[in-house]
C-alpha cells in the first residue's frame, strides 16, 4: 500500500510563506484562497515566549469527515491516501467545509481578480477555470505531479518534478513529502528519527500531515 | 496563553448562513407538525390543513438549501451518497415525506375524503417525519469542523424543538379551525420542559467539553431570549390557556407562537451565529537546539485540552 503524507519540521520552518506563494502559483488559486498557508503562533508568557510557524492545509486524512458527509461522492480518498474532489460532481453545498476541522476547503462563488480595476492579468485569464467556481476546492498534494511519477518511474518527495510545489519551494527544507508505508522513504526515516504530533488528532481523522517537534532521544 | 494569533483562533465559518438555518427551521417545524398532525388525527380533529402546512414548511426548508448550494442545477447529485452522508439520507426521506404527507392531507380533506387511504398515509408520514427530524440532527452532529454542532447533546435539542414547534403550530391551527385544546397544551408543556432541559444540558456539556469562546458567547447571549420567550412566556401562556375558559384556544395559540419563535431563534443562533470552527492548536512547541519543548496553546478556546 501507499500512503502519501507530508511532514513539517517545526524546528526549521521560518514562516517565509514561500510555500504559500509556490502553491498559489502552481494551482492558480483565486485571491483570498490559500491551499497552503503558514500560521504564525505565539505561545507562552513573557519572558518565556515562543514563536512557531505552522504550515497547514488539507491534512489528507485517512478518515476524512469531508468524505463521509459529502452527499454527491465528489470527495474521494484515492488508494494512495490523497483526498481529491471531482469538480464535475460537487454541488457546492459546503457540507464538507463545515465538516473539515482544518479550514482546508474553500468555495468561491464569483471570480475575483488581484487588481479589479485593471482587469484580469494575463496569467489570470490563461488559468481561469470555470469548473472550480461554486464548488469545493482544496490542496490535492499536486496530484497531477504524483500521477506523473507512475509514468516516469520517479519518486514523489525525492524527484522535484513529481513532488508538491510547496515542498519543492521550501527554503529551509522544513517540508517533506513521501510514502509513509514505504519503510525506506524519506518521510518514514523522518518519522522514525523524530518525535511528531498531528493536528487535532483527538478528533479521529487520522491526518496525513505530521509535525516534527524534537528528535527522538 | 494566547498571543496575537488571530489566524489560529476559531473563526466563524462562511459557508452556511441563514439559508442553512432556514432548512433546520422549516424542516424541523414541518416534520414536527406532521408528527403532531398524525397524533391529532387519532382524536378526530381535522388534520388535513396541518399536513399541508407541514409539507410546505419542509419544502420551504429544502428550497432554502437549494438557494445556498453553489451549483443548484446539479442538485440531484445530493442523492449519490446514502452510505454515509446524512444530507443524502435527509434528501431521500424528503422525497418520500413530501408526497406521502400531501397524499395524507389530500385524502383527509373534505373535498376528497378517502379515509381508508388517509389513516395509513398520515401514520406513514409521521414515521417519515420522525426520520427526517433525526436526519437533521445528525447532519449537524457530523459537522466535525464546528465544535458547537458536533456535540452529542445538540441532537436531542434539535429533535425536541422540532416537536415543540409542531405542537405550537397545532395549537395555532386549533384556535383557527377548532378541536381539542387541553391535550395539545399539556403536550406543549411537556415539550417545553424537554427543550429547556435539553438546551441546559447542551450548554453545560459544551462548556465542560471545551468550545470556542466566541461560540459559547453567542449561545449564552441568546439564551435569555430563547428561555424568556420560548420557554417561560410560552409555559405561562399555556398554563393560562388551561385555566381560562373562553380565551383558552387563543391563549394556547399565543403559547404555541412563543414556543415556535423560541425554537426558531434557537436554531438560527446555533446554525448561523455559534458556528465557529475548530481553529488550530499546538500541543507543544518545538525544541530548537537543546532543552524541553515549550507549552502548547489552543487559542480562542475556553479550555486548553482537546
Amino acid at each position: 500500500m501507499t500512503r502519501f503524507v507530508m511532514v513539517a519540521d517545526l524546528r526549521r520552518c521560518v514562516g517565509c510563506q514561500t510555500c504559500t506563494a509556490a502553491c498559489k502559483h502552481a494551482n492558480a488559486t483565486p485571491p483570498g484562497v490559500q491551499w497552503r498557508q503558514v500560521l504564525d503562533m505565539e505561545t507562552g508568557t513573557y519572558p518565556r515566549v515562543q514563536r512557531t510557524f505552522v504550515p497547514v492545509g488539507c491534512m489528507h486524512c485517512a478518515n476524512p469527515p469531508c468524505e463521509d458527509v459529502c452527499p454527491s461522492t465528489a470527495t474521494k480518498i484515492r488508494s494512495d491516501g490523497i483526498v481529491e474532489i471531482d469538480y464535475d460532481l460537487c454541488i457546492g453545498c459546503g457540507y464538507c467545509a463545515v465538516a473539515c476541522p482544518y479550514q482546508a476547503r474553500h468555495i468561491v462563488h464569483k471570480r475575483d481578480l488581484a487588481y479589479e480595476k485593471k482587469g484580469a492579468m494575463q496569467h489570470e485569464e490563461a488559468r481561469f477555470d470555470e469548473g472550480r467556481m461554486s464548488v469545493a476546492m482544496k490542496c490535492n498534494f499536486c496530484q497531477s505531479r504524483i500521477d506523473t511519477a507512475k509514468e516516469t518511474g520517479q519518486t514523489p518527495g525525492v524527484d522535484p518534478e513529481v513532488t508538491p510545489a510547496c515542498v519543492n519551494s521550501c527554503i529551509a527544507t522544513a517540508l517533506h513529502f513521501g510514502d509513509r508505508d514505504d519503510p525506506d522513504s524519506n518521510v518514514s526515516s523522518l518519522l522514525a528519527e523524530n518525535q511528531t504530533f498531528r493536528m487535532h488528532e483527538e478528533l479521529g481523522t487520522d491526518p496525513g500531515f505530521y509535525y516534527i517537534w524534537d528528535k527522538k532521544s | 496563553m494566547s498571543g496575537n494569533e488571530p489566524q489560529a483562533e476559531p473563526r466563524h465559518q462562511v459557508n452556511w448562513d441563514w439559508r442553512a438555518a432556514g432548512n433546520f427551521i422549516g424542516g424541523g417545524s414541518g416534520s414536527g407538525l406532521v408528527i403532531l398532525a398524525a397524533l391529532a388525527s387519532g382524536t378526530g380533529a381535522p388534520y388535513w390543513p396541518l399536513g399541508f402546512a407541514g409539507a410546505v414548511l419542509v419544502g420551504v426548508g429544502l428550497f432554502c438549501v437549494w438557494l445556498e448550494i453553489g451549483r443548484p442545477w446539479r442538485a440531484l447529485h445530493v442523492f449519490f451518497h446514502p452510505q454515509s452522508s446524512w444530507m443524502t439520507r435527509e434528501a431521500f426521506v424528503s422525497a418520500l415525506l413530501l408526497p406521502v404527507t400531501l397524499l395524507a392531507a389530500l385524502a383527509a380533506a373534505p373535498f376528497v375524503e378517502l379515509p381508508a387511504i388517509a389513516g395509513g398515509a398520515i401514520s406513514l408520514a409521521a414515521l417519515l417525519a420522525a426520520v427526517y427530524l433525526y436526519c437533521q440532527a445528525r447532519i449537524l452532529l457530523a459537522s466535525k469542523g464546528i465544535p458547537a454542532w458536533r456535540h452529542a447533546a445538540l441532537r436531542p435539542v434539535i429533535i425536541v424543538t422540532g416537536l415543540a414547534e409542531g405542537c405550537g403550530f397545532l395549537l395555532i391551527a386549533t384556535a383557527l379551525f377548532g378541536g381539542a385544546v387541553v391535550s395539545p397544551l399539556v403536550l406543549l408543556l411537556l415539550m417545553l420542559l424537554g427543550r429547556w432541559l435539553a438546551w441546559r444540558r447542551y450548554l453545560a456539556g459544551l462548556t465542560s467539553a471545551g468550545a470556542p469562546v466566541k461560540a459559547l458567547a453567542a449561545l449564552n447571549e441568546a439564551t435569555p431570549m430563547i428561555n424568556g420567550l420560548g420557554h417561560y412566556a410560552a409555559a405561562v401562556l399555556a398554563v393560562a390557556a388551561l385555566v381560562t375558559g373562553d380565551f383558552g384556544p387563543w391563549l394556547g395559540a399565543l403559547a404555541g407562537a412563543a414556543a415556535i419563535a423560541g425554537g426558531w431563534r434557537l436554531k438560527f443562533v446555533v446554525v448561523a451565529r455559534a458556528a465557529f470552527n475548530q481553529g488550530f492548536a499546538l500541543p507543544l512547541t518545538p525544541v530548537r537546539g537543546v532543552g524541553a519543548p515549550g507549552p502548547g496553546d489552543k487559542p480562542g478556546w475556553n479550555k486548553s485540552g482537546p
